[in-house]
């Protein structure tokens, strides 16, 4: 182990000089959502303040806190004060920031969020008293956004790799035993206890084993993987070596879709930082485990997800689910046992390893423990990523962390296109794979969708089974053609085509679905329509017999108008519409043509944001027998 | 595009011929030539010894590779679910009626195609539209339409 140690020691003394040395340091959020909210501007932007004010500093580009709906984030560390969190920062908030803190030794007080130290500093809070942070338990996401992904020194100098270290001291047994103790189940939105699953595969005699770590987050609305492979790679590549040497494997694969970069590029670079300090290859770390990492990256299909999908897809296949047993830990790729284990799954391994099964168990409830990530998004005031104890209740996910809804609260989507709408009475829920499973969702693999009053259920049902329909890979008839035609009758209530039977017919269909599907794609996709009939059965109906969307969303029934009396004339709308729906001359009402109206709501929007234009576009829903 | 299909070929030289290599020469071919072309079909599969059905069978199941020439640039809107329930539909309608291209298409003047994407990741700040690498997000009607002009 003496290679290890080595290796801490280094890394340890670089972290240090970059906590206490002389040089300032500035943070910067750059995770896909950092970027997409203009961080690399920001970059500039700082780089230029530094050379304006005649400042020197470094710069570290981490990943993301999980407060996406604060990006683009700024931190800042000097003169031994604790590093101090800004929030929203845009190019001129960056300069402005800057210029207080090093020449006016001042916090910026309208973009500060909160500082990293353990005492009070300048009056301002704690980061992680925030609301939306301080009622989380943060053990995968421990090092997202604080520590640089591309360096391994930031890893190991925060209890990195010595999860593997330990492991590599003790029997592939008494490691499964440990898993199996700790009670952690699959994070992809299954649950199977992983513990089972590798001892399944260390049981089963073959030459030749191995280890799947599933990043395909095909999941619409749900972004924990790439989150977690862009803040922290290391966790998840560490939790695929103690995996590896569990199972007996000695080549690993990482098969993330296509549709993340970002997260590719901090894959293959800490790789390659991992074959240089003896983490990968030959003896690992100078035990008698080799292991081997490659990354495969997915093609764009949703259903490989699925085990036995992705095995294919990896195989070079089409990726069509089969039949199982055998399950892939006795038979999977090229016919040999292998474990697929979800990324968060194998990102909290190290940290069971490095803490033992019983801190973790003080997480969670019977049967669930541990965390779960989430991504909170939709209608959700405080949007991002995060992390809380199984059984944790929806309510205080959507409002002590989310914030509520931003207008009346609707419903909460679980697991995606596989989960279900849980109304507002079902709030007290707590977040287990069973209670989940018992009002009609899933846990799947963690996207909360938050809907409010501006959400169509029936329009939300359809989008669901649409996506499923597209995704559908052909192979089995329940789910190819039964979500085809189920799709068509949502279609049809969503136009106000529909009769009354309709809804018996969708709820019979969705029924066979659900029973005779080859995979859990088909088996869980009708899901959003069961929910949202359970829950919701009369906006159906409003739907169906009065042709009225109360939500306002579905196009055929809704029809926009000019409030004479409320219109000023501004014209905004008019340079808007694509279609020349509205018109008029300026400071007089303007007219909206129904006919030549696409229902686009560009207007609606102009007339809302806009100061000089008056609220006076209306949408109305027609309500008739 | 000769040259590239041929620096392409060169490369795929260096894959084993073994069905497992597929997926990645079939993601190479289209980074190196925008698309998978007849020609590109005929070459993987005389390469790997499949035959030519079989490697457009596993190329039209993913919906990552595309079959026809694409634009100088590459506009793709989200639909992931929290990108939907603010509005990505539309955003996906306004590029098809201005722009007069379906998804999956190209313009007729090679400037933009039109793809639709299922989830970009990024659903705190929906809705996003990509356009070649750049992430735009909270886009709406209006920025959308200016974000265009950045693009020729």
């Amino acid at each position: 182990m003496n290679n290890f140690t080595k290796l801490k020691k280094q890394s340890t003394a670089e972290w240090n000089t970059l906590l206490t040395g002389e040089m300032p340091v500035i943070y910067l959020g750059m995770a896909s959502c950092g970027k997409a909210a203009g961080a690399d501007k920001v970059r500039e932007a700082v780089k230029k303040a530094l050379k304006k004010y005649h400042l020197s500093a470094k710069l570290v580009e981490v990943g993301c806190i999980g407060t996406c709906y604060l990006e683009p984030i700024m931190d800042i560390s000097a003169f031994g004060n604790p590093r101090v969190s800004f929030g929203n920062v845009d190019e001129r908030a960056a300069d402005s920031i800057i210029r207080k803190y090093f020449l006016e030794k001042e916090c910026h007080k309208g973009k500060v969020l909160g500082h990293f130290g353990a005492a009070s500093f300048d009056g301002i809070p704690r980061f992680f008293d925030q609301p939306m942070l301080q009622p989380q338990v943060r053990i995968v996401t421990k090092n997202c956004g604080l520590i640089d992904p591309e360096n391994i020194h930031h890893y190991i100098a925060n209890g990195g790799y010595e999860g593997l270290a330990k492991a590599l001291q003790m029997t592939p047994d008494k490691i499964i035993d440990e898993i199996t103790h700790a009670g952690i189940r699959g994070r992809g939105g299954a649950g199977f206890p992983t513990g089972i699953k590798w001892r399944t595969c260390r049981n089963t005699k073959a030459d030749q084993k191995y280890l799947i770590c599933n990043a395909d987050e095909g999941d619409p609305g749900a972004f924990m993987n790439r989150l977690l492979i862009e803040s922290d790679p290391h966790a998840v590549l560490e939790g695929m070596l103690i995996a590896g040497y569990a199972i007996g494997a000695s080549q690993g694969y990482i098969y993330i879709r296509a549709e993340y970069p970002l997260a590719i590029i901090r894959l293959r670079h800490a790789m390659k930082q991992m074959e240089k300090a003896g983490l990968t290859g030959k003896n690992v770390l100078g035990s008698a485990f080799s292991f081997d990492i490659r990354i495969k990256e997915g093609a764009g299909a949703f259903v490989c997800g699925e085990e036995t999908s992705l095995i294919h897809s990896v195989e070079g296949k089409r990726g069509m689910p089969r039949t199982r047993p055998p399950f892939p830990a006795v038979s999977g790729l090229h016919q040999k046992p292998t474990v697929i284990n979800n990324v968060e799954t194998l990102g909290t391994i190290p940290h069971i390893l490095r803490n033992g099964a019983g801190w973790y168990r003080q997480f969670g409830v019977e049967g669930n423990f541990g965390t779960k990530t989430f991504s909170l998004v939709g209608k959700i005031r405080r949007s991002g990523l995060i992390e809380v104890p199984l059984g944790t209740p929806l309510r205080k996910i959507i409002y002590d962390i989310g914030g509520g809804s931003q207008k009346e609260f609707k419903a909460v989507q679980t697991g995606g296109p596989s989960g279900g709408c849980i109304p507002e009475e079902l709030l007290d829920t707590p977040v287990t794979y069973e209670t989940l499973a018992s009002v009609g969702s899933i846990m799947g693999s963690g996207g909360l969708i938050v809907m409010d009053r501006d959400t169509c259920v029936v329009d939300i049902a359809r989008y669901f089974l649409d996506f499923i329909q597209k995704e559908s890979c052909g192979k089995c008839t329940p789910c190819r053609v039964g979500t085809r035609h189920m799709v068509e009758i949502l279609e049809k209530i969503c136009r106000g085509e529909a009769e009354p039977e309709f809804l018996d017919k969708l709820e019979s269909l969705a029924r066979l679905v659900k029973s005779t599907s080859l995979c859990g794609l088909g088996q869980t996709a009708p899901n959003p329509v069961l929910t949202t009939l359970r829950y919701f059965r009369s906006e159906y109906v409003e739907h169906l017999k009065e042709y009225y969307c109360p939500a306002l969303v579905c196009s055929s029934l809704i029809e926009y108008t000019v409030v004479k009396e409320k219109c000023t004339g501004c014209q905004r709308c008019v340079s808007v519409c694509p279609t020349g729906a509205i018109v008029g001359p300026r400071s007089e009402p303007h007219n909206l043509d129904p006919d030549k109206c696409i229902k686009c709501r560009a207007c609606y929007d102009v007339c809302r944001y806009d100061a000089i234009a008056g609220n006076a576009i209306v949408i109305t829903s027609r309500k008739e027998e | 595009m000769e040259k590239r299909f041929a620096s392409f070929t060169e490369e795929m030289y260096t894959y084993p011929r073994e069905e497992g290599s597929l997926i990645p020469l079939l993601q190479k071919a289209q980074s190196a030539c925008g698309y998978i072309s007849p020609a590109i079909v005929e070459t993987l599969a005389d390469y790997l010894q499949l035959t030519e059905s079989e490697v457009f069978g596993v190329a039209s199941f993913y919906s990552q590779f595309r079959f026809t020439e694409p634009g100088r640039h590459s506009i793709s809107v989200c639909l992931g679910t929290a990108c939907h329930v603010v509005g990505g539909g539309t955003l996906l309608e306004t590029c098809e009626r201005d722009l007069e291209v379906k998804p999956g298409e190209c313009t007729s003047d090679k400037r933009f195609d039109l793809n639709r994407v299922a989830c970009l990741g990024c659903c705190a700040l929906a809705p996003v539209v990509k356009i070649d690498d750049d992430i735009h997000s909270k886009v709406n009607i209006i920025k959308l339409k200016e974000m265009w002009s950045n693009y020729e």
